[in-house]
């Protein structure tokens, strides 16, 4: 589906680009005029997928996170989150509600809102070569244009 | 994260400020726990009034101050949480562990 605006961000695996992925992230998406639940549901969604790569991906290290978002006909956010560290050995365990290899600091809900805060969520993932969050978002559209 | 606590008649109430996330988690939960072990309160309470942004890391956050207090036969209560908050909240169940009240606020961006 030919994307009618995108955009691609790359940074290190600092726990300080949380806040700024997810604010680049809503301010992207600010252009489909979505209203505040659907920006924070957005927001809090980018903040979990970028925290699994800082906490899990590159446990002991920093490497790069890519970060991508495209505008799909109909008012559809579309969001990358792709990293090159340890990968997920069991995506379908790591998906559900409440489990964590992160310790206490973690709470283990991270899938399970992104699940349940975006309109479709999947997550691809070879051990030691990385994993993919390919989130997406329909913003009801009220009567503005883009 | 900044926070402000005050303790009257052994009930701690710990006002949390600004946005929760794994960057500023970390910190806040330790300085939770440390209030919580010097002062011994029955009751915990944790104001997000102030909270402008929180994502599951504030989950661990509440888990984390509700062990402490069970230890000490104390209950956690959380106060004032705003609609992105308490929708973070609510996905994870946590209110069948503690008491949330009523009347959460709105905060705007």
């Amino acid at each position: 589906m030919k994307a009618e605006n995108y955009m691609t961000l790359e940074f290190p695996s600092k726990s300080a680009n949380e806040s700024f992925a997810r604010a680049a992230v809503a301010c992207f998406a600010a252009q489909l005029d979505p209203n505040l639940e659907e920006l924070n549901d957005i927001k809090t969604a980018v903040s979990e997928a970028v925290t699994n790569c800082i906490v899990h991906a590159y446990k002991q290290t920093i490497g790069t996170i890519q970060l991508k978002c495209r505008i799909l006909p109909g008012g559809v956010l579309d969001i990358v989150v792709k990293d090159r560290g340890c990968g997920i050995e069991d995506v379908a365990q790591a998906r559900k509600p409440m489990f964590s290899t992160g310790g206490a600091e973690r709470s283990g809900m991270g899938f399970t809102i992104m699940e349940s805060f975006m309109t479709e969520l999947k997550v691809s993932s070879t051990s030691g070569k990385g994993t993919t969050v390919h989130m997406k978002r329909k913003i009801v559209q009220r009567g503005g244009s883009i | 994260m900044n926070l402000t606590s005050f303790l009257q008649d052994k009930k701690l109430t710990i006002a949390l400020k600004g946005e929760i996330d794994h960057h500023s988690a970390k910190d806040t939960m330790r300085v939770v726990g440390n209030k919580i072990d010097l002062y011994l309160p029955v009751l915990c309470v944790l104001d997000f009034k102030d909270v402008t942004f929180m994502d599951s890391s504030g989950i661990a956050i509440v888990i984390s101050a509700l062990r402490r207090m069970r230890e000490i036969q104390g209950k956690v209560r959380l106060r004032s949480v705003p609609q992105q908050a308490m929708k973070v909240f609510l996905a994870s169940g946590i209110e069948r562990l503690v008491e949330i009240e009523e009347g959460a606020t709105v905060h705007e961006g």
